[in-house]
Parts: C-alpha cells; structure tokens; sequence
C-alpha cells in the first residue's frame, strides 16, 4: 500500500508544480510554452493512471474470470 | 487497522484534489481516478479470499464449476462497470455512465442466458405434461 500512496502525492505534486510552471511562464510572456508544459505533465501524469489502470484490470481479470 | 488506512487515505486525497482543482481540473481528475484505483487494488486482494473461499464451497458440493465460473464473470463485470460509470460520472459526463452502466447491464444479461435456460429447463420438466 505504501507505494501507491506515494503516487498519490506525485501526482499531487506534479500537478502543483505543473500550475506553477504554468503561472510563471504565462508572467513572462511565453504563452505558447506555458501550453507545452501543461501538456507535457498531463500526459505523464495519464500514463501513470493508465499503468495503473492496466494493473488494476488485469488483477480483477485473474480474479474474477479465472484466467 | 486497514479501514482506518482507507479512509486515511480517501480524505488525504479529497484535500489534494481539492487543492489541485482550483489550479488545473485535468489533474484533479486523474487524481481522483488513481485513487479509486488504489482503494480497488487495496480491496480485490480481499475479495481474492472471498472468492476462494466459496470455490472450495462450490467443488466440495459438487456444483458444476460452470455455473460458478458465470457467477464470478457476472460480478467481475459489475465491479468494473460501476468502477468506469462512476469515474466517467466525476468528470461530469452523465450520459457516457449512463451508457456504460447500460452495457455492464446487457452483457451480464448475455452471461446469464446458459443458466436461464437450464433453469427454464428444469421448470418444463417438472411441469406434468
């Protein structure tokens, strides 16, 4: 269990770091990098969950559907 | 303790999402999924030994494994349509849970065809010609 609650504060994490990121980068005029960045850290962050995600189904498919 | 780890970690991550909401919505989203999905992870390794459990019940009374099997299918495919409804229905799409509590509902429905007609079955036997 300890593992996955460290996920959960990275992506917590990032996702502060990230509106930071953003904020600053928006102050200093570069609005089209400020974009990037959001993208970037969402999509890390999406392949997280979907790792996740991939990991949960497979344990309810050995689980459930005995295979 | 592990009811107090849960929900230790459910208002841990309702305060984060919280926080995360205000500066980016996206994030708060896949925060709140990957919670789900630790809570679920924590909890299938329980219900592993349920299930065991009522394998052993069924091969000690002689069921046929098949109707087990169907069973565990039928509840596989709830848990994991309700999982998806209601991590769609967070992001604020009511239509798109609707759906997949739909189709959850009809393919439990298919699963279920082989033991709807064994007891149809047995119900025409037992009724006098």
């Amino acid at each position: 269990m300890n593992v996955d609650v460290n996920a959960i504060f990275q992506i917590a994490g990032i996702g502060i770091i990230i509106a930071m990121i953003h904020t600053v980068l928006k102050q200093m005029g570069k609005e089209d990098m400020a974009h990037w960045v959001t993208v970037i850290g969402f999509v890390v962050v999406l392949f997280m969950v979907v790792s996740m995600l991939d990991n949960l189904f497979k344990e309810i498919k050995t689980i459930f559907l005995f295979q | 303790m592990e009811m107090i780890q849960i929900v230790g970690v459910g208002l841990l991550a309702t305060v984060l999402v919280l926080i995360v909401k205000e500066q980016k919505p996206m994030f708060a989203f896949l925060l709140a999924t990957f919670t789900g999905i630790v809570i679920f992870l924590f909890l299938i390794g329980k219900i592993s030994a349920v299930i065991h459990m009522l394998e052993d019940l069924a091969v000690k009374s002689n069921i046929n494994l098949v109707f087990l099997k169907t069973i565990l299918k039928i509840i596989g495919i709830a848990y994991i349509a309700e999982f998806g409804a209601q991590v769609v229905r967070d992001a604020g799409q009511e239509s798109i849970a609707a759906k997949i509590e739909l189709a959850g509902k009809i393919l439990i429905m298919v699963m279920a065809i082989p033991i709807i007609t064994v007891i149809i079955q047995t119900v025409i036997k037992l009724l006098p010609v």
